[in-house]
């Protein structure tokens, strides 16, 4: 229950233990990220090249501001935020600490993506995180039977009452608000503006909820729900899709018509994390090429590496490009920084979705 | 010594031999030593979480790391319906499952603990402990297995041409209460086996001599003797089903509307610690309440029930 304590109880002890033990152990970063963004096989290069060991925590956005603010950003010494959850959990909690940009090597990020997620993370003049891995959140369609669906709205339009499926998050407001024609990011800015927006895809969800199988909460759920039949259309994240694609070439990832989302996870350093040094140099490795490809392998998205694309498997390049036609990537509906605030009304619009029947 | 021993000491009378004056000193460490533990549990684990938890309930945001103390987080629960129809219904659901738990569980106690003898007791006991060997996860895991539109029920009813296509026997609150009373089984049968255990058969044997029908003497006899069981037993279901979270979720799928998750949602989903605080203590007093209510109507008192 009271996770502070509790945080604060493990961080002593942690901290007790590095404290007796640090002259004969070996140097640690602990890492929080999603799955597959720290593949074994990195892992082990990256500790044979430096000499460090990492400890890797898999979490989502959500546990991971809990869990740094249940300790006031100790506990981690890296973290992997999607870029749009910085700046509102920041000035909200301080969790995060700047970056020092001069520990990064700069030339081995896609440069438009680097300057992005630069302004995205930006509070009060410091720069708080840099991209990493980034995807979309989409439509997952088994094709041969659900190919009338071409936007988020459309997975509730009564022809696949019972086959569907969504993750109860705040992706699926954006993505249906956008799908009912209207604007969510025009309307961050202004709290009664975006509560009407939000009353209004809540009484969308509201009405398709007798059409959804089930709220999705992992990937694995997804892919299982999918391959078993028992989903034929879903929104979800395109790496889900391509990994069901190898399997079944019927299912794949569809760009909505009214676009898909897009989500840039980063690299940040936790307020009171102890080894920063560590975690510039995990930064800087997983960031060449060679290194970002096995990443992309693994986790299925793309990657902020430049030149790390071209080394990424022949399968998953065309998967990517018959998803993506070139008009669709211009398209895609990059999240901005979530303003402090904005996750209550959202809390109480996927509250009354959840409760309702 | 017995100078320093009898002033320490104070009440201890001056008449008494030497040894026996230092016994209760002795005694009194020995009870405060014995008693640290579970005060220190209680204080360090329960106590002073609560209390953090009961100021942090208190706080209302007015901006980003601006806070102020008053009620608003307590009058946000009872103006949104939402909530407290999320309350009401998780503890009327946990009342049933606990009063279908009762039902289910008591034949199969009376028959382990009054029909059975020896090595057949031990072993029907331990196969009824045997699913509690694997973690609730895993039980539950099981039921999704059983219940799901392409698991076990759904394609063997299928494959029997009972039905013309796959059910979905997930997400209802029918499947909640099954996994929930199947949870909480052992719970109930262990102090129900033991108070039915100290019954006397003689009693049964007088009341049918005496002209006893059947369900007489379960009126009359079985269920008196056996109510500090039956009161022990549904006290520790119904908390459990009440704190459950794991069973609600999976085998409710999105119809799963229950209390704790929406604790969970403020807590972790929300970053609202304000009003999940909230949340946990009327979840707390709503417990107490039932509990207390339960006792009252049954002429129970705790103290009884754990003697």
């Amino acid at each position: 229950m009271n996770r502070r304590f509790f945080g604060t109880t493990m961080a002593a002890v942690v901290a007790l233990a590095a404290a007796g033990m640090s002259p004969v152990q070996a140097e640690t970063l602990r890492l929080l990220t999603w799955g597959g963004y720290a593949p074994d096989a990195v892992v082990a290069a990256f500790t044979a090249e430096t000499g460090i060991d990492v400890e890797v925590t898999l979490s989502n956005n959500e546990e991971m501001i809990s869990k740094l603010r249940a300790t006031r950003g100790a506990g981690f010494d890296l973290v992997q935020p999607s870029q749009d959850r910085i700046q509102g959990p920041q000035v909200e909690f301080g969790i995060y600490k700047p970056i020092d940009l001069s520990q990064i090597d700069a030339g081995q990020f896609i440069t438009s993506m680097l300057e992005s997620t630069k302004s995205v993370t930006t509070v009060e003049g410091e720069i708080y995180g840099v991209p990493h891995v980034w995807g979309t959140s989409g439509l997952v369609l088994d094709r041969s039977v659900a190919s009338d669906v071409a936007d988020f709205t459309d997975l509730c339009n009564g022809n696949h009452a019972g086959e569907v499926s969504i993750r109860l998050k705040r992706p699926v407001l954006i993505g249906f608000a956008f799908s009912l024609g209207l604007d969510p990011f025009a309307a961050y800015g202004d709290a009664d503006a975006y509560t009407d927006l939000m009353n209004t895809v809540a009484d969308t969800l509201i009405d398709c909820k007798d059409q959804v199988k089930a709220f999705w909460e992992g990937g694995d759920q997804l892919i299982a729900s999918v391959t078993s039949g028992e989903v034929t259309a879903a929104m979800a994240w395109d790496t889900g899709g391509w990994k069901l694609n190898t399997e079944n070439a019927d299912v794949t990832y569809v760009a909505p018509s009214s676009g898909a989302l897009g989500w840039i996870d980063t690299f940040a350093l936790p307020a009171r994390g102890e080894n920063d040094s560590a975690a510039y140099q995990w930064i800087n490795f997983v960031m060449q090429p060679e290194i970002a490809a096995q990443i992309t392998a693994v986790a299925g998205n793309f990657t902020a590496s430049q030149g790390a694309d071209e080394l990424a498997s022949a399968e998953l390049k065309a998967q990517f490009q018959d998803s993506f036609p070139p008009a669709a990537i211009d398209n895609i509906n990059w999240y901005p920084a979530v303003p402090a605030g904005l996750e209550d009304i959202e809390g109480r619009v996927l509250d009354r979705i959840r409760a309702s029947n | 010594m017995t100078e320093i021993g009898s002033s320490d000491l104070g009440a201890t009378p001056a008449k008494l031999p030497t040894s026996v004056r230092r016994q209760p000193g002795v005694a009194r460490l020995w009870f405060y030593l014995l008693l640290l533990p579970p005060v220190l549990w209680l204080g360090l684990l329960i106590i002073l979480p609560h209390i953090q938890l009961f100021i942090l309930s208190l706080k209302e945001k007015v901006a980003p790391r601006v806070y102020t103390y008053g009620l608003d987080n307590y009058i946000g629960f009872f103006n949104e319906p939402l909530y407290w129809m999320t309350l009401l219904r998780t503890a009327t659901i946990s009342i049933l499952a606990t009063a279908l738990t009762l039902v289910i569980a008591f034949p199969v106690a009376y028959y382990i603990a009054k029909m059975l003898r020896g090595r057949t007791k031990n072993l029907i006991f331990v196969l009824a402990l045997l699913p509690f060997w694997v973690s609730e996860l895993v039980r539950t895991l099981g039921w999704i297995m059983l219940l799901r539109e392409t698991g076990i029920i759904s394609n063997t009813l299928l494959s029997l041409g009972l039905i013309p296509e796959r059910v979905e026997l997930l997400g209802n609150d029918a499947a909640i209460i099954t996994g929930l009373v199947y949870t909480s089984m052992l719970f109930m049968v262990v102090p129900l086996i033991n108070s039915l255990d100290s019954l006397d058969d003689s009693l049964i044997e007088a009341a049918y001599d005496l002209g006893g029908k059947g369900v007489a003497i379960l009126r009359e006899i079985i269920i008196p003797h056996a109510m500090p069981g039956i009161v022990a037993g549904s006290i520790v279901v119904f908390m459990l089903t009440l704190g459950n979270i794991v069973t609600p979720a999976f085998l409710g799928g999105k119809n799963s509307i229950w209390f704790t998750d929406q604790i969970y949602q403020k807590f972790i989903v929300r970053f609202n610690w304000e009003q999940g605080s909230a949340f946990g203590f009327l979840l707390l007093i709503t417990s107490s309440l039932v509990v207390w209510l339960g006792l009252k109507l049954t002429r129970q008192s705790l103290a009884k029930t754990i003697t």
